[in-house]
């Protein structure tokens, strides 16, 4: 499996972020150096593993429906580059996601 | 406007329906609305580095009542994943959802159309999910995040596109709220965004086989919106088609006040949701007991419960549909009825009238919950009691009733603080009708000569003079007695 220069322009935009031609490039090599050394385990035959999403073997890991404390406005404020009032304030956003 | 009847549409909706819980999905924070800005978060919903996510029970038994009550089956095992795409409301950079193995599929749900003509449409599946949380974009550069809601249940309810009309789609929508609020896993409420809706759209000429290429219409609040949304976008594209062109795939937003669904930028769409396995959370496992458990919890629902309105209440349809439509309406009703005194089909269709009417007004008039009414079903199954024993008369009732809303009083203390007893005392009503009948001779004569409407006028008289609490039935008999002598 390999990517392509446009692969890594379109994962950017969906991280809303912007690269220069040469880092798109230098970008491409990387992962595509990255793939090719992930696909030494398509040498496996796993026909017969089922997909594996959890290491753990455990299920059902429940908690109750209690309310705890959470953080104080300010706690949860305290690392924000920037706030109004009791907001989180970021560059403003258009249209819907 | 109806569309082009050449053309049929076909319509699938996706419902999200906030769950009531106390706690968030993930995390223990409060899922309380309307609390100040950023006051119910904790590092789990904010999004910190290194923490852990823990499923909250709740979520599931409710997700399985839902499922069991829309006929779906339930997967013994299932899983989450994290739906990825970069918002400011959503801290993580993706949202816990369910993907390839939702809890719940393949279920119906059933309804009646205004004309009496039954629906099933499909459920396609239903799952957990955490909502995001709320952004404010009035402002003229920035954009302010409150991530209160971030975090809170969701189940995304996806139906088959089985709808064919808005109205349909509008009644589907009413029977899934009424699910969920009878269920009591959901409050329902779509202004406050409890409960909301998308549609896939699409057009096909009649006897089609082939779906047309839909469009996703969204920001519709309410089940009036729903309808003109979605006839709005039905011939919307019957116009484009019709004119030649073709249906692009992309998102519709309503905007009410114009009344139109405009194309979302298509720039800011980028629906690549990269779904992969969530790794923080283990599956959950719900085995037979569980269901059973759950299965056994479910409620009457409204159709039974009308029916059973019907068979056993002797009630009208009609009242039976409107006091079944909502389950706080139809618990008050039946703790009337068990508060009457004499239980027949005259005194449960009198609790039935003043629920539909003088209790349904005031609640819609003053917007309150029922649960808040100073008229309590207890003072309303009371009043109906003296009714009936004649101590007031329906009439007299209205003025008690008023001052139950108003004083937060037992009728007995009403009736007696403003001495609204009904007269019922024979020899007081014959002389006033005696009165009454000596000062009009000319009136007494033209009903003699047959003219019956003057009875009427008669019947007033004697109410006014009595200031309305003579026993309505008693001055009839009298006055019959009296004129026809």
């Amino acid at each position: 499996m390999s990517v392509t220069l446009k692969d890594v322009e379109h994962i950017a935009t969906l991280a809303r972020l912007s690269f220069s031609d040469e880092e798109k490039r230098q970008f491409t090599d990387q992962l595509n150096t990255i793939l090719s050394y992930i696909d030494q385990l398509n040498t496996l035959d796993t026909s017969s593993v089922a997909p594996l999403a959890q290491v753990i073997d455990t299920e059902n890991v429940l908690r109750n429906d209690v309310v705890v404390p959470g953080l104080p406005t300010e706690r949860a404020l305290a690392n924000a580059p920037a706030r109004t009032e009791e907001f989180f304030k970021v560059p403003k956003v258009i249209g819907e996601k | 406007m109806p569309w082009n009847p050449a053309y049929e549409p076909v319509i699938g909706l996706e419902v999200h329906a906030q769950l009531k819980t106390v706690s968030k999905a993930f995390c223990g924070c409060s899922t309380r609305f309307g609390d100040n800005p950023n006051s119910n978060v904790c590092p789990v919903c904010l999004g910190m580095p290194g923490v852990l996510p823990v499923l909250n029970r709740q979520v599931v038994e409710f997700t399985l009542l839902m499922g069991l009550a829309t006929h779906c089956s339930i997967r013994p095992r299932s899983s989450f994943a994290r739906k990825n795409y970069f918002y400011p409301d959503l801290p993580k950079g993706y949202q816990i959802s369910q993907f390839d193995e939702p809890i719940c599929s393949k279920g119906w749900v059933e309804f009646e159309m205004h004309d009496g003509t039954r629906r099933r449409v499909g459920i396609t599946r239903i799952h957990m999910e955490e909502d995001a949380g709320k952004s404010i974009h009035d402002l003229d550069i920035d954009s302010l995040v409150d991530l209160n809601r971030c975090g809170v249940p969701l189940i995304e309810i996806v139906s088959e596109p089985d709808l064919r009309t808005p109205a349909e789609a509008s009644r589907y929508l009413q029977t899934i709220r009424q699910i969920v609020t009878y269920l009591g896993i959901c409050d329902g409420n779509m202004e406050e965004g409890s409960l909301r809706c998308d549609a896939n759209v699409s057009v096909r000429k009649v006897g089609a086989e082939e779906f047309g290429t839909k469009t996703e219409v969204k920001n519709m609040n309410s089940f009036r919106f729903v309808e003109r949304a979605i006839e709005f976008e039905i011939n919307r594209q019957i116009e484009v088609l019709e004119s030649g062109g073709r249906v692009v795939q992309e998102t519709m937003l309503w905007d009410s006040a114009q009344g139109v669904a405009l194309p979302m930028r298509s720039k800011e769409e980028a629906h690549d949701y990269r779904y992969f396995p969530e790794p923080d959370l283990v599956p959950v496992v719900v085995d037979e007991p569980w269901i059973a458990g759950a299965r056994s919890s479910l409620p009457e629902f409204p159709e039974v419960r009308r029916d059973r309105y019907v068979a056993s209440f002797r009630l009208p349809k009609y009242d039976a549909d409107i006091l079944t439509a909502e389950k706080p309406l139809a618990d008050y009703f039946e703790l009337v009825v068990s508060g009457l005194s004499k239980q027949n089909d005259e005194t449960v269709k009198l609790a039935s009238n003043w629920t539909m009417t003088e209790v349904l007004r005031v609640v819609n008039e003053k917007r309150v919950a029922l649960s808040e009414l100073p008229v309590t079903p207890k003072r309303l199954a009371s009043m109906i009691n003296l009714i009936v024993n004649g101590t007031i008369s329906g009439k007299i009732a209205k003025e008690v009733f008023e001052e139950m809303m108003a004083a937060n009083e037992d009728p007995e203390v009403v009736v007696k603080r403003k001495g609204l007893v009904q007269i019922s005392d024979t020899v007081a009503i014959e002389l006033t009708i005696d009165e009454i009948l000596a000062a009009n001779p000319a009136e007494v004569e033209k009903y003699r000569a047959g003219k019956q409407q003057v009875f009427g006028f008669f019947v007033g008289e004697v109410m006014k003079r009595m200031k309305g609490k003579a026993n309505p039935k008693m001055v009839n008999e009298v006055l019959k007695k009296k004129l026809e002598r």
